[in-house]
């Protein structure tokens, strides 16, 4: 079973890199910030599949925890930053 | 049990890999932001899920402990996911950008 954790970890590494394809060429600032929290949520999941590998997980959990309230909170602090830059999406177009 | 566990993180798989594909390959910024709400979502529900109950295995209290508070963190997702991609669409209208329309170059 740890075998088949494994596997599915590198799985979602791979899905990972995909989407942070999106966080490196997007081409407005929000695109960027669209391919960070796709790259959280899978984060989360990511943390307590390495716990049930190295069955510390009720140590992971609490990271785990911790991780998705700050990916929550620093997708809607930057989401409130960059809605000010009025005119930045111009030269995009 | 084990079938279990494996038939719900290949549904999370899928999901994950559908919200993966559809961030790469939609044409504008709001129509990407509709499988980073929705899939990505449903793929922690499916993956967490079967997290927890492999985690309930051998049955002892602190294991239910830990199965309970995956379960938070599901929830927690489950609230916590569609507001961000909100504040997203927000932020995107009031920095006004503008949708895209047919015939436009993909962005």
């Amino acid at each position: 079973m740890e075998t088949l954790f494994l596997f599915v970890s590198l799985y979602l590494c791979l899905i990972m890199v995909l989407s942070l394809y999106r966080g490196i060429f997007g081409p407005t600032v929000l695109d960027r910030l669209i391919g960070v929290n796709a790259v959280g949520s899978k984060t989360v999941v990511l943390l307590i599949l390495i716990g049930l590998i190295y069955e510390r997980v009720d140590m992971f959990v609490d990271i785990a925890m911790a991780y998705a309230m700050l990916n929550f909170i620093a997708v809607l602090a930057a989401s409130r930053y960059f809605q000010k830059r009025k005119g930045l999406y111009k030269e995009m177009k | 049990m084990d079938f279990v566990v494996i038939f719900f993180l290949v549904c999370g798989l899928v999901f994950f890999t559908g919200g993966a594909v559809g961030i790469l390959r939609f044409p504008d910024f709001y129509s990407r932001l509709h499988p980073a709400g929705k899939l990505d979502t449903m793929g922690s529900l499916l993956m967490m899920g079967a997290l927890s109950l492999y985690n309930l295995h051998h049955f002892t209290l602190g294991n239910m402990l830990t199965s309970l508070k995956i379960i938070l963190i599901v929830a927690f997702v489950f609230l916590s996911s569609p507001t961000a991609i909100h504040g997203i669409v927000d932020a995107g209208m009031r920095a006004g950008l503008g949708p895209w329309t047919k015939g436009d170059r993909r962005r």
